[in-house]
C-alpha cells in the first residue's frame, strides 16, 4: 500500500466497515483462539514437554538396547570368524585368565574360551547370559513361520496405546480449553458484544476450528519429532512403512472425531457461568472420551468388539485405524465408518449450535439442557 | 432514527416490558431513565437483538434490524466485559475486525480512540492490569471502535470518577454532534440532566414520559414561582389564586392557579418593597422523574 486515504470523517452515511460474513467472523475467532494459546505459557511448556517425551521415547530404547557386543576370544580360529560375521567386535586374549580379566573389567561383554562344552568352547560373562553370542555360536534349526505378517507383539501393544493416548489427551486438553474459552466470554460478559456483532455460530465454529488447528499442529509436530528421532538413531524403518496406512486413516478420523468432541465441550462451557463450574458440568463429555479410550485399550485383541467399536462414532477415531493396522478391516470399512462419524459429527454440531445459542446469554448459574434447547433468544436473522 | 414501537416482553409469567415505544433521533443524546428493574437493560438488549421481543418492532431508519445493520451499532453492556488477559489494543482491534473493519482501519481507529480516552500509554497492558476506571474507558472505546452509526450504552457513567464522566461525556457529545443517535441509560439523574437532549422515562416496564428535556419540563412542571423579598414574605398567602408551596422568611415558593397571574404577584410584591428575585422554578429531572413515576 503506497498511499493511505485520509482518515474518513464520519457522517451518517455509514462507516468504512464492510459487513462481516459468517466465514470471515469464524476466521477471526479462530485466529484469536490460536494467538492467545500460542502465547499461553502453560500451553507452550506442555507442547515442549510432549516433544521431549516423543524424542526420548524413540531415542532412549535404541541407546539402551544391546547394540553390538564386544567379545574376547582366546586363540585364533573359526570362533572369531563366526562372531565377526554376526556383527560383533572380536578382541584377541592371550589366555583364559586374561580373557576373564577383560570380562571383569567390563572391557568386553563376554569371552569365548576353550572348554569342555559342545564344540570345545565355554562362554564367560558377568551376570547374564549373552544371548547374541550364544545364538551366534549355536546351530539353529530351520524355522518356518506360519503367519509371517503378524504384528510384533510389542508393537501390538504399543500402537493401540499410542493412538488411543493421542486422541484421548487431545480431546481432553483441547476440549477443556474450548469449554474454558467459552465460559470466559460468558463470565466476562464480552459475549454480549460478540453476539451483537457476529453470528453465534461463527463463535462456535471459530473456537472449534482454532483449537482443532492447534491440536492437529501439536500432533503433527510430535509425530515429526518422533520420526526424525527414529531416523537419527536408525530405528526400524520398517515400522514406519507398517504404520503408514493406519496413520493416513487416523488423520481424517482424528479431524472429524475432534470436531465431534469439541462441539460437546463448547456446549459444556456454554451451560455454566463460571469457569469453576466447568468440571462439574463436564461429566457427559468426559464419559464419551474416557469410555472409548479404555474400551479400545482393553479390547483391542478382540476382533468382534473392535469391529463394533470401529463404527461407534466416539471410538471410531482410534478403533478403525487400529483395525487397519492389524489388517482386520476390509478396504471399504474405513470409508463407511468415516461416513458414519461424519454424520454423527454433523448432527452433534447442529444440536450443539442450538444448545450453545440457547445458553450463551443466560448468565445466571447453570443452564439446563432443556432450557437451552427451548431458548428462543438470539435466533434472529 | 431508531424507533422502538409497541414492544412487549415477558419472562415466563412476568411481563417486563409493556407496549414500549420511543425514538432516538440523529444527533441527540437520549437519556434512558428508570429505577433498577424498570426494563432499561431488557429494552437495550432487544434493540441489539440479544433478546427477542414477544411482539412489536424495532426499526433503524425505517428498516428492520438485521445483523448487517446491527454490526454498525456500538454497544456497551451493563456488566462490563472484555478479555481480562488480552492486551487492550489487541482486543479492541479484534472487536473492530469482528465489526467488519480491515486490520489497518481497525488499528488506526483503536490508536485514535485510546488516545482520545487517555489510554494510549496503557495500550499494551492486559485489561486486568488496569484500574476499574480505566477498564471502563477501554469499554467505551470498545463500543466506538467501528465508528458506529448508533450508540447504545447501558449505564456508561456508573462507577466513574467525575473526571472520567466529563471525558466520556465529551466523547459521546462529539459522536452526537456528528449525527449519531446516542441512547444511554443511567440512574444518576444529575448526570442525565446535564447531558441529555431527549429523555425516555420508564417505570415498571412502561414508558411514562418521553420527549425533549425542555418539553418534558414544561409539560410536567407545575406552575411554581419563587419570590425573594427583603422582609417576611408571609403576606403572599393573602393574594387570590395562590397557594404556598414553601415559605422560609423572605423566600417563598408559590403555585399559581392561573399561570398568567405571575405579573400580578410581582406587582403586589413591588408595591410592598424591594424584590430581590422573582421567576418560574424549572423543575429538576429528579422532580419530573418523581412525578411521572408515582
Amino acid at each position: 500500500m503506497t498511499t493511505l486515504a485520509p482518515s474518513p470523517t464520519r457522517s451518517q452515511a455509514g462507516p468504512a466497515a464492510a459487513r462481516t460474513t459468517m466465514w470471515s467472523a469464524t476466521k477471526l475467532v479462530a485466529g484469536r483462539e490460536i494467538v492467545v494459546k500460542l502465547r499461553d505459557r502453560t500451553f507452550l511448556v506442555s507442547t515442549i514437554l510432549f516433544l521431549v517425551v516423543a524424542a526420548a521415547g524413540t531415542v532412549l530404547p535404541a541407546l539402551f538396547s544391546d547394540g553390538s557386543s564386544t567379545v574376547a576370544v582366546v586363540g585364533a580360529g573359526e570362533v572369531g570368524g563366526v562372531l565377526d560375521r554376526a556383527g560383533m567386535e572380536v578382541v584377541a586374549a592371550a589366555d583364559v585368565a586374561a580373557a576373564e580379566q577383560l570380562v571383569r573389567d567390563g572391557e568386553v561383554d563376554a569371552a569365548v574360551v576353550p572348554g569342555d562344552g559342545a564344540g570345545g568352547i565355554r562362554v564367560l560373562a558377568m551376570d547374564r547370559t549373552p544371548d547374541s553370542v550364544v545364538r551366534a555360536l549355536s546351530s539353529a534349526p530351520p524355522v518356518h513361520l506360519l503367519n509371517p505378517d503378524a504384528v510384533d507383539p510389542m508393537l501390538a501393544f504399543l500402537v493401540p496405546m499410542a493412538f488411543s493416548m493421542v486422541f484421548f489427551f487431545l480431546s481432553i486438553t483441547f476440549g477443556v480449553q474450548i469449554a474454558q474459552s467459552v465460559t470466559e466470554e460468558k463470565q466476562t460478559r464480552i459475549v454480549e458484544i460478540l453476539v451483537a456483532a457476529v453470528p453465534v455460530r461463527a463463535l462456535l465454529a471459530g473456537k472449534v476450528l482454532g483449537n482443532g488447528a492447534l491440536a492437529f499442529g501439536q500432533v503433527a509436530l510430535i509425530a515429526l519429532v518422533a520420526v526424525i528421532s527414529m531416523q537419527v538413531v536408525g530405528s526400524d524403518a520398517g515400522l514406519l512403512a507398517q504404520l503408514g496406512p493406519a496413520i493416513a486413516w487416523f488423520i481424517p478420523f482424528f479431524v472429524v472425531g475432534f470436531v465431534l468432541m469439541a462441539s460437546l465441550w463448547a456446549v459444556t462451557g456454554a451451560l455454566v457461568s463460571r469457569q469453576e463450574d466447568i468440571s462439574g458440568a463436564s461429566g457427559p463429555a468426559q464419559l464419551v472420551i474416557m469410555a472409548p479410550f479404555f474400551l479400545v485399550i482393553f479390547l483391542n485383541g478382540n476382533p468382534t468388539a473392535m469391529a463394533v467399536l470401529s463404527y461407534v462414532p466416539f471410538s471410531a477415531p482410534t478403533a478403525m485405524p487400529l483395525r487397519l493396522f492389524f489388517g482386520d478391516a476390509a478396504g471399504w470399512e474405513p470409508v463407511l465408518a468415516l461416513l458414519v462419524l461424519l454424520g454423527a459429527a454433523a448432527l452433534c454440531i447442529t444440536l450443539a449450535a442450538r444448545l450453545y445459542e440457547g445458553s450463551l446469554l443466560r448468565t445466571n448459574g447453570k443452564t439446563s439442557l432443556r432450557a437451552a434447547w427451548r431458548e428462543r433468544e438470539t435466533r434472529v436473522s | 432514527m431508531l424507533r422502538v414501537a409497541s414492544v412487549d416482553r415477558s419472562y415466563g409469567d412476568r411481563r417486563v416490558l409493556d407496549d414500549i415505544s420511543f425514538e432516538v433521533a440523529p444527533g441527540r443524546m437520549t437519556g434512558f431513565v428508570g429505577a433498577n428493574g424498570a426494563g432499561k437493560t431488557t429494552s437495550m438488549r432487544i434493540i441489539l437483538g440479544l433478546l427477542a421481543a414477544d411482539s412489536g418492532t424495532v426499526t433503524w431508519n425505517g428498516e428492520p434490524i438485521t445483523r448487517a445493520v446491527r454490526q454498525r451499532f456500538g454497544y456497551m453492556p451493563e456488566e462490563r466485559g472484555l478479555y481480562p488477559k488480552m492486551k487492550i489494543r489487541e482486543q479492541l482491534v479484534y472487536l473492530g475486525r469482528l465489526y467488519g473493519l480491515t486490520a489497518l482501519a481497525a488499528r488506526r481507529s483503536v490508536d485514535d480512540l485510546l488516545d482520545r480516552v487517555g489510554l494510549a500509554e496503557r495500550a499494551n497492558d492486559p485489561l486486568e492490569k488496569l484500574s476499574l476506571g480505566n477498564q471502563q474507558r477501554a469499554q467505551i472505546a470498545a463500543a466506538l471502535v467501528h465508528d458506529p452509526e448508533l450508540l447504545i450504552l447501558d449505564e456508561p457513567f456508573s462507577g466513574l470518577d467525575p473526571i472520567a464522566v466529563e471525558m466520556i461525556a465529551g466523547v459521546l457529545r462529539e459522536r452526537a454532534d456528528r449525527g449519531v443517535p446516542v441512547l444511554f441509560s443511567s440512574h444518576q439523574l444529575d448526570v442525565v440532566e446535564r447531558l441529555c437532549d431527549d429523555l425516555v422515562i420508564i417505570a415498571a416496564g412502561a414508558v411514562r414520559a418521553s420527549g425533549s428535556r425542555a418539553e418534558l419540563r414544561s409539560r410536567y412542571a407545575a406552575p411554581h414561582y419563587q419570590l425573594v423579598t427583603d422582609g417576611d414574605a408571609g403576606w403572599v398567602r393573602d393574594l387570590p389564586g395562590i397557594s404556598i408551596v414553601d415559605l422560609d422568611g423572605a423566600r417563598v415558593v408559590i403555585e399559581l392557579a392561573v399561570p398568567d397571574d405571575d405579573q400580578a404577584v410581582l406587582r403586589a410584591a413591588l408595591a410592598r418593597g424591594p424584590v430581590r428575585a422573582f421567576g418560574p422554578i424549572v423543575p429538576s429531572l429528579a422532580e419530573i422523574f418523581r412525578e411521572v413515576t408515582q
